[in-house]
């Protein structure tokens, strides 16, 4: 229970006023389409430099636990999503809106969000220290293939193509390795004077995130106009929360599949709302009331997104595997705090490593009385016009890239690996696998030169990195994510052919 | 897009990425001191098979996923990209941060914005909108977070 210990800290008013900013502004950067969790994480990094580590991350998990959930206000309102995560939630919720329910809808939506989310949160806290005591047994071998692994996992899952995933992660794990050599001092792939500190993570993770979603804006040209929101009648919060409780057990698949899915590194709050909903329905007598504005088609697809928040944070805490981009991105706002997930976090840095956790926690009741109260003027948000995002978003990840290390070269590389990404996106290359790979690089790299000393001090490199029990399962993990991935494709491959050829008839 | 457009925008990209991969392997390969290329040995070799893997898929015209680059999004970004490049490379500098981000804003949002550009509404609309982000930009990164932005021939 030691969590219990840092909840005061949470309460220190710096913290408190973070996590209130951080939960109020995630809500309203959730419900603007065009802009992910991930990408408004990312932006918020450079301001967490100046902040103590727990203060940053407190900001940051605010921040990511209330876009996924405010992205329900234009998925509700507007039928547009304001993330992958809520694309569940528009199919009954915005028809929910047109019934003239639209507040009920959005407050099943972040009451359901909060029950889902404190769940995630709560098995958060007791599966990590577990885990963490369980990581201390790991040697330099085991922590290669960890990290190995977590690049193949996010690489197979995260996209539709499994060798462009991996090779996205090949790309990461090269762009890592620019800069001097940390042992040897020598220089390695550096091509222009702005990369001879290497590539530096906050500018890499902005570019990576930020411009692509800036430039996709503007691949959109002036022809589109702004959606309008479907005002909301007021509603009595306790109806609401005794519809929610009558449908006790939609919130409950919800909650129960987003903390499993949850907990696969690299599956992601899309996919737990849609296989909540489909379950959900499956489950209902009511399935043909699914799509038709049917309320718990919005509490299990929401329940799902936020639940899957906190045990995606299991496997980056204990093992510093991200289960979702976002955490990723998390990974690297703990990585410029020199703080390193695993037994060190929790022995080390206790105390931020709780408060964060506990914030989360404090979070989610937050997100329910703000997001209720400020999903109108969220929903008018929404409607700003993608000119302003797109000129907006790219001023700030500017700004943002710069004041990291004062330096215009970390402003270039942003740029260049934004155009980059962008490109590589529209041929199906994924930036999930690709930040991973440039986060855990370095960690792969030293775990492997430490573990080749230790090898040729022994039995020799094989002998060393290829056996073992712990070492085997590591290695089975990563030929099953590839397997599985490549089984998958196949799959998807043969049913696309199947209908392109009964399409043809 | 019609499917060989298609399938020649897969075929090069493809090309470019195997081309970064042989780059990789090659410098890897090559450059002393070997003790610290050797990670970057390893990786090379799995990023060159994924890379020649990927380019034969595509030559077969196997590459189902990505549409690539269709010809109206890429004139509708051209002007923007023009903007971004020009403000990042020379102009942030050469004019100052504060000075260059308002021009680039305003650009950006004259360029990308849907109302009429002959009403002069929207043209005072378009330079409230950029006064009010740069006085935030301003108050934010100045005062709050107090970070010296490269000041050039204004601010």
């Amino acid at each position: 229970m030691e969590f219990l210990t840092y909840f005061s800290h949470v309460f220190e008013p710096i913290s408190l006023l973070l996590l209130v900013g951080g939960t109020i502004g995630g809500l309203i950067l959730g419900a603007t389409p065009g802009l992910s969790p991930t990408m408004a994480v990312a932006l918020l990094i450079p301001f967490t430099f100046h902040l103590q580590p727990s203060q940053g991350l407190i900001l940051l998990g605010a921040a990511y636990t209330s876009t996924v959930a405010g992205g329900a206000v234009s998925a509700i309102l507007l039928k547009i999503p304001g993330a992958p995560a809520n694309i569940a939630t528009s199919l009954d919720g915005n028809e929910m809106a047109k019934k003239g329910e639209g507040a009920k809808a959005l407050h099943l939506a972040f009451m359901s969000s909060a029950v889902g989310g404190i769940f995630g949160v709560l098995l958060l806290i007791f599966l990590t220290p577990t885990l963490a005591k369980w990581a201390l047994a790991f040697g330099p071998s085991h922590l290669f293939w960890i990290a190995i692994l977590g690049v193949t996992v996010i690489g197979t899952l995260d996209s539709q193509s499994f060798v462009k995933g991996l090779l996205s992660g090949c790309i990461g794990l090269w762009l890592s390795m620019i800069g001097y050599d940390d042992i040897q001092g020598a220089e390695r792939f550096i091509f222009t004077d702005a990369l001879t500190g290497g590539i530096n993570i906050i500018a890499a993770l902005i570019g990576l995130f930020a411009i692509p979603q800036v430039l996709d804006m503007m691949s959109k040209g002036r022809s589109l106009s702004a959606v309008g929101a479907i005002k909301v009648q007021h509603q009595s919060l306790s109806s609401s929360f005794r519809e929610m409780i009558a449908n006790m057990r939609a919130l409950s698949i919800g909650t129960v599949v987003g903390s499993i899915i949850g907990l696969i590194p690299g599956v992601g709050g899309q996919i737990a709302g849609l296989v909540a909903y489909d379950q959900s329905r499956k489950f209902s007598p009511d399935k043909d009331l699914f799509g038709t504005g049917h309320p718990e088609g919005v509490i299990a697809a929401e329940s799902a997104n936020n639940a899957m928040v906190g045990p995606s944070l299991v496997p980056l805490l204990t093992l510093s595997v991200p289960g979702s981009p976002t955490a990723a991105v998390l990974l690297g706002g703990l990585l410029i705090h020199g703080i390193f997930p695993g037994s060190d976090l929790f022995k080390n840095h206790a105390a931020v490593a709780w408060t964060f956790i506990d914030s989360m926690l404090i979070g989610q009741v937050l997100m329910v009385i703000f997001g209720i109260y400020i999903a109108n003027l969220a929903a008018k948000v929404a409607q700003v016009p993608r000119s302003v995002l797109a000129g907006g978003v790219f001023i700030l990840a500017v700004f943002g890239a710069y004041s990291v290390q004062q330096s215009m070269g970390d402003v270039h590389v942003m740029i260049v690996l934004g155009i980059s990404m962008y490109v590589l996106e529209k041929f199906g290359f994924s930036a999930a696998p690709l930040v991973l790979g440039l986060i855990l690089g370095p960690i792969a790299e030293s775990n492997f030169l430490q573990g080749s000393l230790i090898a040729g001090a022994q039995d020799g490199a094989a002998v060393y990195f290829l056996t073992g029990t712990l070492n085997l399962f590591l290695i089975f993990l990563v030929i099953s994510s590839v397997a599985y991935a490549f089984w998958s494709t196949k799959v998807a491959d043969r049913k696309s052919d199947k209908q392109t050829a009964s399409g043809g008839r | 897009m019609s499917v060989s457009s298609r399938n020649l925008q897969q075929i090069s990209s493809a090309g470019i990425v195997l081309i970064i991969a042989i780059s990789v392997a090659w410098l890897s390969y090559t450059r002393e001191p070997a003790e610290a290329f050797l990670f970057p040995r390893l990786i090379s070799i799995v990023f060159l098979v994924l890379s020649v893997w990927n380019f034969a898929r595509a030559g077969l015209g196997l590459a189902r996923v990505g549409g690539g680059v269709d010809v109206t999004s890429a004139i509708n970004l051209t002007p923007g990209l023009v903007v971004m490049a020009l403000f990042a490379f020379w102009l942030a500098q050469f004019l100052g941060f504060y000075v260059a981000s308002t021009l680039t804003f305003f650009t950006l949002l004259t360029l990308y914005d849907t109302g009429n550009r002959r009403q002069l509404a929207n043209w005072i609309k378009r330079a409230v909108i950029t006064i009010v982000f740069m006085a935030v930009m301003y108050g934010l990164f100045a005062y709050v977070l107090k970070v010296q932005l490269p000041r050039g021939l204004f601010i």
